[in-house]
């Protein structure tokens, strides 16, 4: 059997300042049920928890088997497994007792847990004009995970032009995905600021002047950044702009954006890397650097500036390019590659990196090493560093880390590492007026929805008012009833799109609750939303969204420029 | 209903029809002629300059529709036009197999919000959206004329209820969706009369979508007015001076049309507020009776406290509360009136209008006198009730006039009558330098003290003797009341109770109020509304103007001989009508009834309008009307006539007649008995409490 390692199972307890997050995050389902057990309905609960298990016996192995990360299970699993079936028995032992009755939520209710998250930023106009090419943009998420995994950032560059839009998918706990979102764009940022900038920031630190701020960040209140580690981090990003600096021969370069996006990946989980073993003297930061490098992280990072768009990728995360053609239909178009065993690529490069003999369990079951989903990842250091070093910085780290089964766990034909790196594949696009917009998601979207699908509910969505033509009779024979069926469409159409004020939440209402016709079933959606913690991640994964939509007048007026 | 002698007439033709019929007679018409501005020499209509220039003219008469706002505007000295447009679309479709025939009956599907009716053999279906679209809040704009768009997804609720109410017209063939706007009002009334400011300049406008039906007859009322300088009927409701300037603001006027509009095809329950264009003119303790639970309502701008919910009751939701029946405020008006019967209560009153008169010599006091009907030559300090008449006798306004000083006089009249009352003052004063009328309602926030307690409050205050001895009735002083000085202290109440009106600079006015609550506390003071006051002063027969009394009812017509000082040495305007009603007798009588057999918590309850049956024989509508918590009895006030049973003339009614009769109220058709009486019931004014009915609860904090 296999089971998705939560960051229970490796036994590091909740951090503090994610305890909000999480109960932020999921309120309805707790809400929900506690009144319900205070209120003696213990069968309206079993009535769902029945539908639940119904689902996991029939479809259980497409879903588990999405688990980004597997182990062998070591005889200590067994413990944990144990109280899990107990409790699977007992429902199941009383569900004949009591009949099921169906518990759904409201709209309402349905409405709220979808929009705890969602966040919405309006690139802010001059003089009435909005010059830059992103309109704005649309995100949120969707826990699967408790507590979720997922992380986003989006900010602008302020020392530079554009603007950074990132979504983080974890793995083996949020902690690597946490840090990765507070970091990776102070290294996108740092690695595109030109040479004089860089000295200027740094003597500024130096002499203990005000320094020039380099990002605008865009955050939803949930998304926290961790006061604690926030020097440490700035040290390290120190270093890199100090080796920057030095490196510089200065002969004034044009920065190649593609260049810096790949650096500054690499160079952030080299650091993850070097401060794991390093250490800190501080026992709480000491054992989150750990936390860091031992979880993982995918990324999928847009740069945005004019009419250049440049989408870096590392894992299975994905950029699609919402285009609108001429005839109003809508096409997707797919800036990233996913970087696991579907693609062809991907396969070829890791037979190439290791040896011949090592071609058949390098990737087995689909999986790096037969357990890791992802071939490109931030952190993970277990699919890193050699044997030696894992040991030694297991041992002399502190007990919670010995104490884990995971981390402890060395993968099977574990011989020339690293496995894994975090190496982007950046995606150049230059925007014509008619991509309307890019979406970016982890693939909780994309495991549930098809590219093509994904594209049409955004534009149809982002476009539903504007491109609803005004209808008129002129000169044709319309009769009253044809006319009533032709409006009650259209204004079923409206209404579907205007429940929601954010694409990205209206592409996650689709995610969860489309059914077989493609629409939005409501009581899909209820049963979906109301599954306890426990069990949502069987049915789903994470989702997060990141929907940025491009201003046409200006990327049009660029063209014109040329 | 069926109405059978209805017609369907197109307002083209009959605008056509109306147009050579007065060619006829000698009236020249220019068209395609568009009016610049009205010309106006000394506040009188002196011509009309044109885009083809000037026309002498001593009458202008704005019936600009949708653009009178604008028009009105472009004069040097701005006529207000409160109206503004919506869209309004109506479908016209192709004529059916067996085409409508001319006499088929125009259908009004209220619940539907449509109208249908026959055109050219197919239908022409219209109707009152819940959602309207404004228009033209910019002013005139020709590109959005031209471009005015037929907008089906807008009105798909409106086929989705002809379709629901005649499912058969499916097949019926569209010919076309006509985008037509409308022009509305802020109270869904219309606008005519005379302007405030510009003598000669009449409106006729703002005909929330009822010009055709409704034009003849203001037409008619328009040009008495013009003629006789009134109107046979009071169509107070309908005057333009209903409205200042106040009213004006076009972000204001979108967003209540928004809310009139939908209002046509609503049911319209009794006292109900508008919900747009709300807080414009608030006192300076809104917030503060706002945050102890007032509800408000709403006139001429100004935000007036209705009752109070206290902390641990729930109202109804807005929907909820409509009804014809027993409110849900009923309870809680009661605490109040209780209050105010055995304590004190105190009640926001600043809305009412509030005028200055001095003068440097006697010119004050005799324009007053000529002005009004009872005897303002009175002591300093006094004040008196009074009447302001029309030539016919009829009231244009009823004030309390309190003589301020030898030279300056304190005048308070009915919130509404703001720009009617100056404009009257100002039409009938002379020019002169020396008398000055000022506009003070801003200047104070009135206070209203009601209850038997209310004189223990104030001198408690002011440390001040306020007995009777010291204080009669209808007395103003000016005193201090807790830090404040100067405040205006009036020995009336509005509502025939004892208390004080406090005339408070606004300046003072939270520190007067949180002063008085303070003390008031022990003797069980609480704030109360406008209902409860309503409540006590129709139990107590107090006539208000606006509401019982208007330009065609007179002092003797309503028991106030009393308030008419005919020789007081002046021929004030409207002594001789009222002379010769006098010497002839009145034609009606303000009567107060109390009805016998009406079950409050059952029947429906009178509101106003309804029909007075003495002896069976319709007599008259009432005029308001209150459930009155000491009689426990509802109490309605109305006019009886004397129709001859013959001829249907009006005759003389005496005291005796109106004694001799046995009357009813009929409430939606169902007639309740009903004592009649000519003066109010006399036990409502003694306050004392027998020893042996004093009880525990009676020592609990109000």
């Amino acid at each position: 059997m296999c089971v998705c390692p939560g960051p229970r199972r490796i036994g590091i307890p909740v951090r503090s300042s994610s305890l909000p997050l999480f109960s932020d995050a999921m309120p309805a389902p707790t809400q929900l049920f506690f009144p319900l057990i205070r209120n003696c309905e213990l069968s309206r609960i079993y009535g769902t928890a029945c539908y639940c298990h119904h689902r996991h016996l029939c479809c259980s192995s497409p879903y588990l088997a999405q688990s980004r990360l597997r182990c062998t299970p070591p005889p200590a699993y067994a413990t944990f497994c144990r109280p899990k079936e107990g409790w699977w028995q007992h429902t199941q032992g009383r569900r004949y007792a009591s009949t099921p009755q169906k518990f759904y939520l409201t709209p309402p209710q349905v409405n709220s847990i979808l929009k705890a998250n969602e966040y919405s930023f309006k690139v802010p106009e001059f003089d009435g004009k909005n010059v830059s090419s992103v309109l704005g943009f649309d995100s949120n998420q969707l826990p699967a995970n408790a507590p979720i995994e997922d992380r986003r950032s989006a900010a602008t560059c302020l020392q530079t032009r554009g603007m950074l839009l990132g979504v983080f998918d974890g793995h083996a706990g949020c902690a690597c995905s946490q840090a990765v979102s507070e970091r990776l764009f102070y290294y996108i940022a740092v690695s595109l600021l030109p040479h004089e900038t860089l000295l200027e920031i740094e003597n500024a630190v130096e002499s203990g002047r005000a320094l020039l701020p380099i990002l605008q960040w865009h955050k939803h209140p949930n998304d926290y950044f961790s006061k604690e580690a926030s020097k440490l981090y700035f040290n390290s990003l120190r270093t890199y702009w100090q080796e920057l600096i030095d490196l510089n021969t200065g002969e004034s370069t044009d920065i190649d954006v593609k260049e810096a996006l790949i650096n500054a990946f690499k160079r952030l989980d080299s650091d993850i890397s070097l401060e794991a073993q390093v250490g800190d003297p501080n026992s709480f930061l000491n054992y989150l650097v750990l936390r860091v490098a031992f979880s993982g992280a995918t990324a999928c990072v847009a740069h945005v500036d004019g009419v250049d768009l440049h989408v870096a990728n590392t894992g299975d995360s994905r950029a699609m390019l919402g285009v609108q053609e001429e005839d109003g239909s809508w096409s997707a178009v797919t800036l990233s590659n996913d970087h696991n065993a579907q693609n062809e690529r991907e396969l070829e490069r890791l037979k190439l990196e290791h040896p011949k003999n090592e071609a058949k369990s390098v990737v087995k079951q689909d999986r790096l090493l037969g357990l890791l989903m992802p071939f490109r990842a931030f952190g993970d250091v277990k699919f890193k560093w050699s044997i030696d070093l894992q040991k030694r910085v297991i041992e002399s780290g502190p007990d919670q880390l010995n104490d884990n089964e995971y981390t402890k766990f060395i993968p099977p034909n574990y011989y020339t590492p690293p496995y894994l790196t975090a190496e982007p594949e950046v995606t150049y696009h230059r925007l014509r007026p008619q991509d309307k917009f890019l979406v970016l998601a982890t693939d909780g979207l994309w495991e549930t929805m098809h590219r093509q699908d994904v594209v049409r509910i955004v534009g149809e969505y982002l476009t539903g008012m504007h491109h609803q033509q005004p209808i008129a009779v002129g000169g044709y024979k319309v009769t009253l009833g044809q006319m009533h069926g032709l409006l009650t469409e259209r204004r079923a159409k409206m209404s579907s799109v205007f429940e929601d004020q954010n694409a990205a939440t209206h592409l996650i209402r689709h995610a969860v609750g489309n059914n077989e016709f493609g629409t939005v079933d409501h009581e899909r959606l209820s049963k979906m939303l109301s599954l306890p913690e426990e069990l949502a991640r069987m049915y789903r994964d994470d989702i997060t969204i990141i929907v940025v939509q491009f201003n046409s007048h200006v990327v049009g007026a660029y063209q014109n420029q040329d | 209903m069926h109405v059978p002698e209805d017609a369907v007439v197109s307002s083209a033709d009959v605008a056509l029809a109306l147009a050579s019929a007065a060619s006829q007679n000698g009236v020249q018409i220019y068209d395609r002629t568009s009016v610049l501005h009205v010309m106006v020499k000394k506040g009188q209509v002196s011509g009309v300059e044109t885009d083809k220039g000037q026309i002498e003219c001593q009458y202008f008469v704005n019936c600009a529709g949708q653009w009178a706002y604008e028009l009105g505007l472009s004069n040097e000295e701005p006529v207000s036009i409160p109206l503004h447009a919506c869209e309004h679309f109506y479908l016209l479709t192709r004529p059916l197999e067996t085409p409508l025939q001319s006499n088929t009956p125009t259908i009004v599907d209220a619940d539907g919000r449509i109208y249908i009716r026959n055109w050219q053999g197919g239908l022409l279906s219209g109707g009152f959206e819940k959602n309207p679209k404004p228009i033209f809040t910019e002013g005139k704009n020709q590109l959005e004329i031209q471009n005015l768009q037929e907008d089906w997804d807008h009105f798909e609720p409106l086929l989705s209820s002809l379709l629901r109410r005649m499912p058969d017209l499916e097949t019926l063939e569209i010919l076309k969706l006509v985008n037509c706007p409308e022009t509305f009002t802020p109270d869904m009334r219309c606008i005519m009369g005379e302007s405030p400011s510009v003598r000669g300049y009449f409106v006729l406008a703002g005909m929330n979508s009822a010009g055709l039906s409704f034009g003849g007859g203001a037409g008619r009322y328009l040009a008495e007015w013009m003629v006789h300088g009134y109107p046979s009927e009071n169509i107070w409701e309908l005057d333009l001076k209903r409205f200042g300037a106040l009213q004006s603001s076009r972000t204001f006027l979108r967003h209540r049309v928004m809310e009139v509009m939908p209002l046509l095809y609503d049911l319209k329950v009794p006292r109900w507020d508008f919900q747009t264009g709300r807080q414009l003119r608030t006192s300076p303790l809104y917030d503060r009776l706002d945050a102890q639970g007032a509800r408000w309502m709403e006139k001429h701008g100004f935000e007036r406290p209705k009752y109070f919910v206290p902390p641990d009751k729930d109202l109804l939701a807005l929907e909820q509360s409509k009804t014809f029946y027993k409110p849900d405020w009923f309870e809680i008006v009661e605490s109040e009136v209780k209050c105010c019967k055995e304590a004190v209560c105190v009640i926001d009153m600043s809305s009412f209008t509030k005028f200055e008169i001095t003068s440097t010599g006697d010119q004050a006091l005799e324009v007053l006198q000529y002005l009004f009907s009872n005897d303002l030559d009175v002591p300093v300090g006094h004040i008196v009730h009074t009447g302001m008449l029309n030539q016919g006798g009829g009231y244009e306004n009823d004030c309390s006039v309190a003589r301020l000083s030898k030279r300056s006089f304190f005048m308070i009249s009915p919130t509404d009558q703001q720009v009617h009352c100056w404009a009257w003052l100002k039409k009938h004063m002379p020019e002169d330098s020396n008398l000055l009328l000022e506009d003070v309602t801003w200047k104070y926030t009135a206070l209203n003290l009601i209850g038997p307690r209310a004189v223990d409050v104030l001198s408690e205050l002011s440390y001040a003797p306020m007995t009777p001895d010291h204080f009669p009735s209808l007395f103003c002083k000016e005193m201090s009341v807790g830090y404040a000085n100067g405040i205006r202290v009036m020995s009336m109440t509005h509502t025939g109770e004892p208390g004080f009106m406090l005339y408070i600079p606004i300046e003072y006015a939270l520190h007067v109020y949180n002063e008085v609550m303070s003390v008031g506390q022990k003797y069980g003071i609480r704030n109360a509304g406008y209902y409860a006051l309503r409540s006590l002063r129709i139990e107590k027969f107090f006539a208000f103007w606006g509401q019982d009394l208007n330009t065609l009812t007179t002092p003797l017509e309503c028991g106030r001989e009393s308030r008419v000082k005919l020789e007081k040495g002046m021929d004030f305007i409207g002594r001789d009508a009222l002379l010769q009603q006098k010497q002839n007798g009145v034609y009606k009588r303000l009567t107060m009834f109390i009805l016998d057999d009406h079950d409050t918590d059952l029947d429906l309850w009178p509101w106003w309008g309804e029909p007075i049956y003495r002896n069976g024989q319709y007599a008259g509508k009432t005029t308001s009307s209150a459930y009155s918590y000491t009689l426990e009895r509802h109490v309605c006030l109305g006019f009886v006539h004397n129709f001859s049973e013959d001829t249907g003339e009006e005759q003389v009614v005496t005291a005796d007649f109106i004694n001799r009769g046995e009357y009813e109220i009929d409430i939606a058709g169902h007639r309740f008995q009903a004592k009649a009486k000519l003066y109010p019931v006399t036990s409502l004014f003694t306050h004392k409490r027998r020893k042996e009915d004093v009880e525990l609860s009676d020592l609990h904090g109000k």
